[in-house]
This record gives structure tokens, C-alpha cells and sequence, in this order.
């Protein structure tokens, strides 16, 4: 059931080595298959993107106008920086020719004859293992001018970022590669119309790309037949936190949390019963308690249901020893640090969150101030540019929404200490 | 006095292979390539001068090169340490230990975030996610990524590197 089989065990990471774990197997035949079955293909197969947004992958294809005039780029959104996600940089360690083979196909499907790879500029070591990955798949004949493989003329260039997790959206990302700051562009026109230097762009995360193969050589009616009706697929999961064995796994798409963590993470840190809360997609996603985290689902659908998100996938899971207050302090200063200052509400908005929060985590705040934080999260939600503003937001309301009676007994204790207030 | 820059002859021949990846009229795309290889020939930091060689080199304001090295953080814009120490304390890895293993690091150095050593072989920094956070506690420290540390055995590297 894997697709990323060598994520699991490890073996060598030559050209060679992945043919023989089926990777560039019969890559010429999907080519003359034609680029309109490619695209029915992933449509068919519901593929969600895994870069946290889930938008379908097959409408964001067919979406690039073909008769503009412009070249057509593809883009691979490689700088993964969501705090608690890491399973990008394990397919660009233990499967890149998974990507490779993936750019090849989705180019080919949208018509691309250059692709860039933005690759987070602290993944110095797995720049080196992709760049040797793709020189050995040049030298093999895919790619280049012409490849006698494939015959489909193809250019993937690595373009390192510089350290902004405000890169990974992708207007952002788009505005960098063209050498500029990295800052989020209005909406509409989307880079499927205007993207790379004006011209029709596909984004794509690298795990979407890299399971395309997989899919096309499988097909969408066994991609499909794993996890939901609205998440189909399997998906990478990172496990991190109080686990006793943090791990990058891949997993069915539906899978309940509470199996996810005992199978593959080794259980929650002196178990199930001392469990406090999960943030179960990534920083950017509301947290749900532990008696939500026992019901729920792995999936767009049951995760939207209970108030949370998918997002990348990244489970961080917190045991009853953990000052919530303090993690999401210290997540609104990750936002603080990362907000582009383009939009005031985004700017001075998570300051201000951060501040207060670092008060309310002490106690030194008013039972009042709950409310005012939470209409700040209101007052950034939604009106900014980019969701930036949003990813702020979200996990501010989910901690008010499931633990206010903890923040206010610690601002009455904080208060009864003082001998001040009631 | 701004201090003057040029690439040396191993790194002007890098620098013109980056401008091919991108198509013409477009060379500014190798701004943040640009830049980095010139930090690193400057000993990690960019100077004015190297700034405005850059900006030279692809025929843009100077003022589009300081914008854009400002921006981003791995970008310096004033010299650190011989070995610049940054750990990571986003929440996967705070979860598992990083506030202990920064108190370790300001302790050990005797520094607090954000400084220098006198001697400057050490500076300090938190920094945000690494990207590495099944790993974690990691601290980064120049290029090279350690994982899985603990107060124990990221004082050994220290030491390690304080003796090199």
C-alpha cells in the first residue's frame, strides 16, 4: 500500500536503485497516454494537494489557459516550513526521483517546458541530494533537449529560498523566485493566469508531485480506494511531540487519530489518559482536546467537522505536563516573526496577539482580555491578503475555544496571588 | 567607507551559471543565489560593498539588493560568530526540550540570544521552525544540522568546536 516505500526502509539513492524500486518504469508509455488522460486521471483520482490548502490537484491543471501566448511553468513548492512538518524534506532525502518523475509527468500534462524546484534555503544537504538526483536523470536520457526517453523537452532548475516561511504561499513564493521580496500577491488573477514573470504557473507541493506517478501507473480507481470519499489517497503524516517515537509515516487518509498515534507514534507519552491536546494539522490549525483527538478522523471532512484542518498532516501532540498558554504564545511569536508586514492587520496584529498572550500565560491579564483577544483574532481573520493572517488566528481560537476556563483560573490565580483582584 | 567586493574567479563562474537558469530579461531571479554565494565568500555576513557589487552584477537599484537582504532571514547584514549557534524553539521542538538546551547554550557561552562571544567564535540565536521537527530538539549551527540533542551532548559539540 505505500507509495513512499523508501521513506521507510532507507535504501540507496541512486537512479538505479529507485528503477528497481519502480520509479522511471515505463515512463515513455504514461507520456503516450497523452496529456488529456494524465489530467482525467488525477481528476479522477480526487487527488487533494499536500502543501495544507488541499485545493483538487486536477482543477488546478486544467485550469491554465493554452492559447496566451506564454510559456508554462511549473513550479514544485519546496520550502516546507509549518512548524511541525517534515515530510518534504524526507522525500527530497529518501525519494527524489519520486519528484523527479513527478515534475516530468505533471509538466508534461500542463504542457511545461521548464519547472522550477523552490527548495527551503535550510535544506542545504537535500539541495546537494536533488541536485545529484537530477543530473543522473539528466545523463539517463528524461530529461534535457529532445530526452531520448520521453522525447518531451523538459528543464528542472533548483532555486534555494532564504529562510521566510512566508515563501511557501505561493504568490509569495512566486514574487521570490523572481528575485524579489517574498510577499504575497492580490488574488485574483490566480498564477494559473498570472504567475511566474506573467506567465499561465502551476504550484504544486512536493508530496502532491511526487505521488503522481504512483497514481497514474496504479491508476485513480486504486488511488481512490484508499481513505474517504473527499480525501482519497494515502498520506504523510509527521508525528512530533510528547510521542514516544516521533516519526514521518504514511498512512490511509481517514485513518483515526487515536490509531495513528499508538501505531506509528508509539502512543502518547504515559499514555492514552495523560494526553492534553492536539494540534493535528500543523501549526496553522485550531487544537482539539483529548476527547475530541479519541473520535476524530485523518481527513479534510471529519477534521473541518470538528472546528480543526488536515493542514500538512503534522500531528503535534501535547500530554497533560504542557503549558498551552505558552506553546501558543510561542506560536504567535512564530507568526509575529514571519507576518511580511504587507497587511496592518496582519502586522500589527499578531504583535499584539503575542503580546498579550505572553501576559495571559503568566496570568498577568483580566478575565476581560480572553474576549478582546479573541475579537483581534476576528479582526485579522480573513482580511488580509494571504492566509497568513489566518494561520495566526486559528490557533488563538482554538485554545480560547477549548480551554478558557483554564486561561481564566490561571489569570484569578495570578490575581488571588497579588491579593488584588477578585 | 564601504568596504569593496568582487567575486572571486571559482565564484564568478557560479554566479554566471545561475543566471542561465532563468530566462532572459529575468536575471534578477538570481538575486537570493547571488546574494548567498557572496555571503559566503565574505566570511557570512553582507557587507555594503558586496551588496552593491551584486546589485551591479545584475544591473538593479541597489536599493532592490537591500530590500530583498533584509527580507529574508538567513540574509546578514552585520557579521556573527565563527559558529552561529541557532536553536530552534517552535513547539515540536520546545515539546521536547529546547528551552532547557538554549538555557545550556547561554550558560555554556556565557552570551545571551542575540550576542556575540568576545573572542567571536560563538554567536546565539533562536530561530524559527528548521524543518525537522520529528528530530527534535535540532539546533543549527553554521550550515549543519543536529538532531535529536540534549543538553549533554550539544555542550560536547560546543566544546568540539571551541577547541577547533
Amino acid at each position: 500500500m505505500r507509495i513512499f516505500q523508501n521513506l521507510h526502509d532507507k535504501g540507496p539513492i541512486n537512479f538505479l536503485a529507485a528503477f528497481r524500486r519502480g520509479d522511471f518504469d515505463g515512463t515513455k508509455a504514461l507520456l503516450e497516454k497523452g496529456s488529456s488522460w494524465m489530467m482525467d486521471e488525477i481528476k479522477a483520482s480526487h487527488l487533494r494537494g499536500r502543501g495544507g490548502a488541499g485545493f483538487p490537484t486536477g482543477q488546478k491543471w486544467s485550469v491554465l489557459p493554452h492559447d496566451s501566448g506564454k510559456p508554462i511553468y511549473l513550479v514544485v513548492n519546496a520550502d516546507e516550513s509549518e512548524p511541525g512538518t517534515c515530510k518534504d524534506r524526507e522525500i527530497l532525502r529518501y525519494e527524489p526521483f519520486k519528484l523527479i518523475e513527478g515534475i516530468l509527468l505533471a509538466a508534461f500534462a500542463i504542457g511545461a517546458h521548464t519547472a522550477y524546484i523552490y527548495v527551503r534555503g535550510e535544506f542545504e544537504k537535500e539541495t546537494v541530494i536533488l541536485e545529484r538526483a537530477l543530473e543522473e536523470v539528466y545523463t539517463h536520457g528524461f530529461l534535457g533537449k529532445n530526452p531520448p526517453k520521453t522525447g518531451w523537452s523538459l528543464d528542472i532548475h533548483i532555486h534555494p529560498g532564504a529562510g521566510a516561511y512566508i515563501c511557501g504561499e505561493e504568490t509569495a513564493l512566486l514574487e521570490s523566485l523572481e528575485g524579489k521580496r517574498g510577499m504575497p500577491r492580490l488574488k485574483p488573477p490566480f498564477p494559473g493566469q498570472y504567475g511566474l514573470y506573467g506567465c499561465p504557473t502551476v504550484v504544486n507541493n512536493v508530496e502532491t508531485l511526487a505521488v503522481v506517478p504512483t497514481i497514474l501507473r496504479r491508476g485513480a480507481a486504486w488511488f481512490q480506494s484508499l481513505g474517504t470519499k473527499e480525501s482519497t489517497g494515502t498520506k504523510l503524516f509527521c508525528l512530533t511531540g510528547h510521542v514516544n517515537t516521533p516519526c514521518v509515516v504514511e498512512e490511509r487518509m481517514g485513518i483515526p487519530l487515536k490509531e495513528l498515534i499508538e501505531k506509528h507514534g508509539g502512543g502518547v507519552r504515559g499514555g492514552w489518559d495523560n494526553l492534553l491536546a492536539v494540534i493535528p494539522g500543523g501549526s496553522s490549525v485550531p487544537m482539539i482536546p483529548k476527547d475530541i483527538a479519541t473520535q476524530v478522523t485523518m481527513d479534510f471532512e471529519s477534521l473541518q467537522a470538528v472546528q480543526s484542518g488536515l493542514g500538512t498532516g503534522a500531528v503535534i501532540v501535547m500530554d497533560r505536563s504542557t503549558d498551552l498558554v505558552k506553546v501558543i504564545a510561542r506560536l504567535a511569536r512564530f507568526y509575529k516573526d514571519e507576518s511580511c508586514g504587507q497587511c496592518a492587520p496582519c502586522r500589527e496584529g499578531t504583535g499584539w496577539m503575542w503580546r498579550i498572550l505572553e501576559r495571559m500565560a503568566m496570568g498577568q491579564a483580566r478575565v476581560e482580555d480572553i474576549d478582546m483577544l479573541l475579537d483581534l483574532t476576528h479582526a485579522i481573520e480573513g482580511h488580509t491578503i494571504c492566509a497568513l493572517g489566518d494561520a495566526a488566528a486559528w490557533p488563538i481560537q482554538g485554545l480560547v475555544r477549548h480551554f478558557r476556563p483554564h486561561i481564566q483560573e490561571r489569570i484569578q490565580r495570578y490575581g488571588r496571588q497579588l491579593g488584588a483582584r477578585e | 567607507m564601504t568596504q569593496s567586493f568582487s567575486f572571486n574567479a571559482e565564484n564568478l563562474k557560479k554566479a554566471e551559471g545561475f543566471l542561465k537558469k532563468y530566462p532572459k530579461g529575468r536575471e534578477q531571479s538570481a538575486l537570493l543565489s547571488l546574494l548567498d554565494l557572496a555571503q559566503t565568500q565574505n566570511g557570512g555576513w553582507l557587507c555594503e560593498g558586496a551588496m552593491a557589487y551584486v546589485a551591479d552584477f545584475l544591473k538593479i537599484h541597489p536599493m532592490r539588493v537591500l530590500e530583498v537582504a533584509s527580507f529574508y532571514s538567513l540574509f546578514h547584514l552585520k557579521p556573527h560568530g565563527k559558529y552561529h549557534i541557532q536553536v530552534c524553539t517552535t513547539p515540536p521542538c520546545s515539546l521536547s526540550g529546547s528551552d532547557q538546551l538554549l538555557w545550556s547554550c547561554k550558560k555554556w557561552l556565557g552570551i545571551g540570544v542575540g550576542e556575540t562571544t568576545a573572542d567571536g567564535k560563538f554567536s546565539l540565536i533562536e530561530t524559527q521552525c528548521l524543518g525537522a521537527c520529528t528530530k527534535g530538539p535540532v539546533v543549527r549551527i553554521n550550515q549543519d544540522m543536529y538532531e535529536n540533542q540534549t543538553q549533554e551532548t550539544l555542550v560536547e559539540v560546543l566544546q568540539t568546536l571551541a577547541e577547533r
